[in-house]
């Protein structure tokens, strides 16, 4: 399973910060991203409606996730798909191993699956013996930079051009490029062959339809098309909470996700993949396994978590969260980055090992509104926090803040009384500039910027002043 | 205990068990609902036809499908790419050589019977079957090798989708999907008869038309594209740098 780094944050925040390309990176996201869904989502009429609807079709199959995996499975099966079921990230390295060995597989062609990277597939493959050739072009340029994705949906967002030209120079042997369209036709040139040689093609499952049995992917590239028809044996990997009804719940989905994701009406290709190849067919894969992985997730069911298992993994939560717009992916250490990661990292991989997580938003309610599936992102790590409390995996210096400033809320005269005093204190150290550049207990915040000093007086002190007038 | 099991038994154990799950969920799948959908303007041509736009594809039209030849070429001519490719074998008969293309119909492959025995329905294109058919291989004849080097793939479409100026294409035996994938220009003939409104009428034409849906469906909305190097969008990654729609009565 990929190591979740995430105990690293705050040591990565503060590196992030101030690492100025990044910088530069992160508010091309924003512009393109943010402007661009607000541009198409308007093109629902019914955007409120359209929402509810998401979210029920979700809730549909989540609420009674067994029946709907079961009777996903028969269809699957009765076209001649074999499924396969994975507790953790190592099963799932262990069954495409086998199905590798079993096909005399050499070599992959992968196009981008988030959950692959939860279960570092490329990495067991490799040590198999099998060569994994990513085929995203951001996933592939990660793989000649040995970098992990920092976002779900952009994963090289990260890298400018002339990093990629670079890179490319280095590692293709080239002369180097300096066009955006010169390097996307290198990398096109260079993976085509891959593609045509590939023994089996890898990919994810955006949904899987219960219905009819088959996985649909949605790629602007035309990798996913590629890997899911040339190579003669095809894996897709993804989560148990993928499934969908019908072919009309999957349309609904449609309409949302790329016009949260990357401000599309539709993405370029949506592939719906049923069955393996038959007799009649004249191309597509002659072995078509999928594989679902819960990997924590079952665990999410039932419970207060539960709503977080509808994300459709668009990414609109991270595009307009104000924390990841500054500090980025790789700062949140594992696979998933943003709100919708700051819940699910601690959640499928131990909030112990996350702890900074659940606090990593300042409850803004962007993201929230955002989702295309109404997840209740600032209420979830709202409960995270209180985990958190529950569990005593506060620091001691916070749980004693915490503490101190309950006592004085239970006592309504002290409390006025040590504000006043407080903020009398506050205003004089601010001076003319009415600006606190150091603070005690507080250089987290100081260290970057200044802490504005109040005024001199206290809220109770304006509020009585207004209400006698 | 199998992973299966395993898993099964964790989601059985975090939810109460619906008593008639299995009727509900016969009853969704029967009735398959549509969810909300955007208002379509009736003229479903001329909507499909801004949509296509918007999503850089090209569009040209015409009332005989005897004049896509030539619409075609004039279309490479003027782009300077060049003049040949390979197409579906229901499009082979059209006066491709008259208009000076080079177009090869992809061989036309065997059809189950309902006896278990395989046989051509499609007959093979006249005079425009290039040497591409290694002799007695053609029941398992891989298509991929030769496709590579095509650089114009002609296919039609089972649908067209005005709500998102999408093409809706079925794989089967003489509609491969490679032929839209491989070559840098794609070229779709669209019976305007064929525009439907939105995805839910797509797949309801699907249901009506098919028993079950075949091994792939593709959605294609334009040139292939990334936007994965500093988000700028540039046409032609991994799939056709073009998309060509010609809409034509078919
Ligand atoms: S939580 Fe919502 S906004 Fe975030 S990725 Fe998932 S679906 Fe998209």
């Amino acid at each position: 399973m990929m190591q979740n780094n995430a105990l690293q944050f705050k040591r990565q925040v503060t590196i992030k910060l101030a690492d100025v390309k990044l910088q530069g990176a992160l508010s091309r996201l924003q512009s393109r991203f943010v402007e661009g869904r607000s541009a198409v989502i308007s093109e629902i009429a019914d955007l409120p409606q359209t929402r509810d609807a998401a979210a029920g079709i979700r809730n549909r199959v989540l609420n009674d996730l067994e029946h709907w995996l079961l009777h996903f499975e028969r269809e699957a099966t009765a076209r001649g798909t074999v499924v396969h079921w994975a507790e953790t990230g190592e099963d799932v390295n262990r069954i495409v191993t086998e199905i590798a060995a079993q096909h005399g597989v050499k070599t992959a062609a992968k196009s981008k699956s988030m959950v692959s990277e939860e279960c570092g597939l490329n990495d067991a493959l490799e040590r198999a013996g099998v060569t994994v050739m990513e085929t995203d072009l951001g996933e592939y340029i990660l793989q000649l930079a040995k970098e992990a994705p920092s976002h779900i949906v952009a994963p090289v967002v990260h890298k400018n051009k002339e990093e990629v030209a670079d890179l490319f120079a280095e590692k293709h042997g080239l002369p180097r490029k300096t066009g955006i369209a010169e390097l996307c036709r290198e990398a096109r040139e260079i993976l085509r062959p891959a593609f045509l040689n590939a023994d089996m093609g890898i990919s994810g499952a955006n949904f899987l339809i219960a219905e009819t049995g088959s996985a649909l992917i949605v790629t602007n590239e035309g990798n996913g098309r590629l890997v899911t028809t040339l190579p003669r044996v095809h894996v897709a990997i993804t989560g148990i909470e993928k499934v969908v009804p019908t072919l009309e719940d999957v349309s609904t989905l449609l309409r949302l996700l790329p016009r949260s994701a990357t401000g599309q009406s539709i993405t370029n290709y949506v592939s719906m993949l049923t069955g393996k190849k038959s007799v009649t067919d004249p191309d597509g894969p002659e072995h078509f396994h999928i594989i679902l992985l819960d990997n924590g997730r079952s665990s999410l069911l039932g419970g207060e978590m539960q709503d977080m298992l509808r994300c459709i993994r668009c990414g609109a939560c991270m595009n307009h969260c104000p924390v990841y717009q500054n500090i980025g992916g790789h700062a949140y250490g594992w696979v998933y980055p943003g709100p919708m990661g700051s819940i699910l990292t601690p959640l499928l991989s131990g909030l112990e090992n996350s702890p900074d997580l659940p606090n990593a938003s300042t409850l803004c309610g962007a993201c929230a509104v955002v989702c295309p599936v109404k997840i209740p992102l600032p209420d979830l790590l709202r409960k995270l926090r209180e985990k958190q409390m529950e569990r005593g995996m506060k620091s001691r210096q916070e749980t004693l803040l915490l503490k101190t400033w309950a006592w004085f809320a239970l006592h309504p005269k002290l409390y006025a009384f040590a504000t006043k005093v407080g903020v009398k204190f506050m205003a004089i150290l601010g001076g003319k500039e009415k600006l606190l550049h150091n603070l005690p207990g507080a250089s987290g915040w100081t260290n970057g910027r200044d802490f504005p000093a109040p005024t001199g007086k206290t809220f109770r002190e304006l509020y009585r002043k207004e209400h006698n007038k | 205990m199998s992973a299966r099991d395993n898993i099964l038994n964790k989601i059985r154990k975090a939810q109460t068990p619906n008593s008639n799950a299995a009727e509900v969920i016969a009853q969704h799948l029967a009735q398959h609902p549509r969810g909300p959908r955007p208002n379509i303007p009736d003229d479903l041509v001329a909507h499909f036809k801004a949509r296509a736009l918007k999503l850089s594809s090209d569009v040209l039209e015409t009332d005989d499908s005897k004049n896509v030849p030539q619409l075609l070429a004039d279309y490479l001519r003027e782009k300077s790419l060049p003049m040949s490719g390979v197409c579906w074998p229901e499009l082979a008969d059209l006066p491709w050589l008259a208009a000076g293309l080079e177009i090869h119909s992809h061989p036309p492959l065997p059809h189950l019977n309902p006896d278990g025995t395989t046989s051509h329905s499609t007959k093979p294109a006249s005079g425009q079957v290039a040497g591409y058919l290694p002799k007695g291989e053609e029941a398992n004849i891989s298509l991929r090798e030769f496709n590579d080097t095509d650089a114009v793939g002609v296919t039609s479409a089972f649908c067209a989708i005005a709500e998102t100026g999408t093409l809706m294409m079925l794989g089967g035996a003489d509609t491969p999907a490679t032929t839209s994938l491989l070559p840098e220009t794609h070229v779709a003939i669209v019976d305007p008869k064929r525009i439907v409104a939105t995805m839910e009428d797509a797949w309801e034409l699907m249901r009506k038309e098919f028993s079950q849906p075949p091994r792939a469906v593709n959605f294609i909305s334009g040139p292939s594209r990334t936007a994965d190097i500093e988000q700028t969008v540039t046409l032609g990654a991994h799939g056709p740098y073009r998309v060509l729609l010609i809409l034509a009565p078919l």
